[in-house]
């Protein structure tokens, strides 16, 4: 009997946001030393009895069992979560609240209330990415640190600060009374955004790691979309987005494991369930009048999807959409993309002046595709000098070897084309 | 073919590992301890012992917290292996995942009644 890959991540989300609710959250520390405790139990019992029946089962059999231990020696009712505290002091109460606590069901709603407790306004946004990815997702802070590309102690202190902060929140979000839902669940669908950016974009070498920030983005978005007031349609247009993205994951690396951009891709290695799954949300998306990001971005997403090739691509609806998403937010990043976009449309020396006149240009002097783009566009034009030295400079700032072996050859590539 | 007592000692671990450590972990122990079993080693998965333990001890019979504190391994655990000698008994323990721990796995043969 074999156990399902990243078992122990998974189920250490679970258990923490379910003995959260039941310890307080102040005693965030306690619920995660509980959840060792059990991967401990189950790392030594299994090693040697073999794997159980239902392993999850078992999991959550001995978190419960030890935070019946814990409710009964510190009937200190105080230092537990106000409203579950009572039952410590009538002993016959525990077993019953903590069974209810953990039925499949609740255990999701607590993962949910855990999700939008991590996403307090307080915090900054990365702190809030590194809190989810710990608490909810299991990651480890060598594992969050190896992600981003961070080191493990910026990592640690970020977590620590974090949970001090919900910690000192005194409770978990409550949805029934919360005034501050929509903004609330903005920043929650943000943080999801940013999650799956960092494994789609993101400076780690490793493709299985950001493969891995990519899945569990999408996992948490589907968390929001079997929630109903979670469920909207921007949580919708996020859920699009993401799907039309992911497909497209499996191609951005060619045979040999070099960098492909979305204009030498295979397109036929763009996943078809993920591309379908992706137009459908795209059109549950669109109810309402509310027009965020995501719809744009989604919608940019699903051209490229349904195009069979860079030049069959409907460039200009591309270019309107980033203007709609310029309007909303005036990103240099954006306006980079959008550039690229117009150059397609209109020919290299438009996209070249469209860079030219970035707002907020300098922002873009460290970032590396910036480079890159400006490069593959005068090489388009046929500048191939100011093509290598653009190269040069995209390569200096390369986050890892694979960028820098994608640029590399693209460098070696203005000297021998034809 | 004679049979040996696995005794596995570890030292507990001062930092916590992710989750997905001790899952990669354990599939480790479990790949090891498949690989004894298909090739016919394994007469006995054994058991793992409840960290902590009580030591009786002398004529007068005290008994202590223990084995820990002094001891910085403590056993975790033990199995039973068919092997040709001892010499064998013990490169087979070689592939034991207790050792990139810092651990030590001890291997004594178990005598039997028959000469």
């Amino acid at each position: 009997m074999d156990i399902g890959e990243h078992l122990f991540r998974r189920e250490s989300g679970r258990m923490v946001a379910a003995l959260t609710r039941l310890f307080g959250v102040h005693n965030l520390a306690l619920a995660e030393d509980v959840v060792q405790d059990a991967f401990c139990r189950a790392l030594e019992v299994w090693k040697f009895r073999g794997i159980p029946e239902n392993p999850s089962a078992w999991l959550m059999a001995a978190a419960k069992n030890r935070a019946t231990d814990i409710l009964r020696r510190q009937r200190t009712a105080k230092r537990f979560a106000p409203e579950i505290g009572r039952i410590a002091e009538s002993e016959s109460a525990v077993e019953p609240v903590i069974a209810e606590l953990f039925q499949p069901g609740v255990i999701r709603d607590e993962q949910l209330r855990m999700m939008f407790s991590c996403c307090h306004p307080r915090l900054s946004e990365d702190a809030q990415v590194a809190l989810i990815l710990n608490i909810l997702c299991g990651f480890g802070v060598a594992e969050i640190a190896a992600a981003f590309m961070c080191t493990q102690a910026a990592i640690e202190k970020r977590l620590s600060r974090g949970k001090n902060t919900l910690a000192e929140s005194k409770s978990l979000f409550d949805f029934e009374s919360a005034s501050d839902f929509a903004p609330r669940l903005g920043a929650v669908q943000r943080a999801i955004y940013l999650l799956f950016n960092e494994g789609y974009h993101g400076a780690s070498p490793e493709a299985a790691v950001r493969a891995e920030l990519c899945e569990e983005a999408m996992r948490l978005g589907a968390m929001l979309r079997e929630h109903a007031p979670s469920s909207t349609p921007s949580t919708h247009a996020l859920c699009a987005l993401m799907c039309l993205h992911a497909a497209r994951l499996p191609s951005r690396t060619d045979a040999s494991g070099n960098l492909s951009t979305l204009f030498e891709q295979d397109r036929s290695r763009w996943n078809p369930q993920l591309v379908e799954e992706g137009q459908r949300l795209l059109d549950l998306s669109a109810e309402g009048d509310d027009l965020t990001e995501f719809h744009l971005e989604a919608a940019i997403a699903a051209v490229h999807a349904m195009a069979a090739s860079p030049d069959q691509t409907n460039w200009r609806m591309i270019v309107e959409l980033y203007d709609r998403l310029l309007e909303r937010n005036p990103s240099p990043v954006i306006a980079l993309n959008r550039a690229i976009a117009l150059a397609q449309w209109k020919g290299p020396q438009d996209g070249l002046v469209a860079i030219r006149n970035i707002q907020n240009g300098q922002k873009l002097q460290e970032y590396v595709f910036y480079w890159a783009a400006l490069a593959e566009l005068e090489l388009k034009s046929g500048n191939r000098d100011s093509a290598q030295s653009h190269f040069s400079t995209a390569i200096s700032l390369a986050r890892n070897d694979l960028e820098r072996r994608f640029l590399t050859r693209r460098n070696d590539q203005c000297t021998t084309l034809p | 073919m004679s049979d040996f007592l696995y005794i596995y000692r570890m030292t507990p671990a001062a930092e916590k590992p992710s989750p997905e450590v001790m899952q990669q972990r354990m599939q480790k122990w479990m790949k090891w301890m498949n690989s004894l079993s298909e090739k016919g080693h394994l007469k006995e998965r054994g058991h793992p012992l409840e960290q902590p333990g009580k030591v009786v001890r002398g004529s007068q019979k005290t008994v202590t917290d223990g084995p820990f504190a002094e001891t910085k391994d403590v056993v975790g655990g033990f199995s039973i292996i068919a092997a040709k000698d001892l010499a064998e008994a013990a490169e087979l323990a070689k592939g034991c995942p207790v050792l990139e721990g810092g651990g030590n796995v001890e291997v004594r043969q178990i005598m039997h009644m028959n000469v």
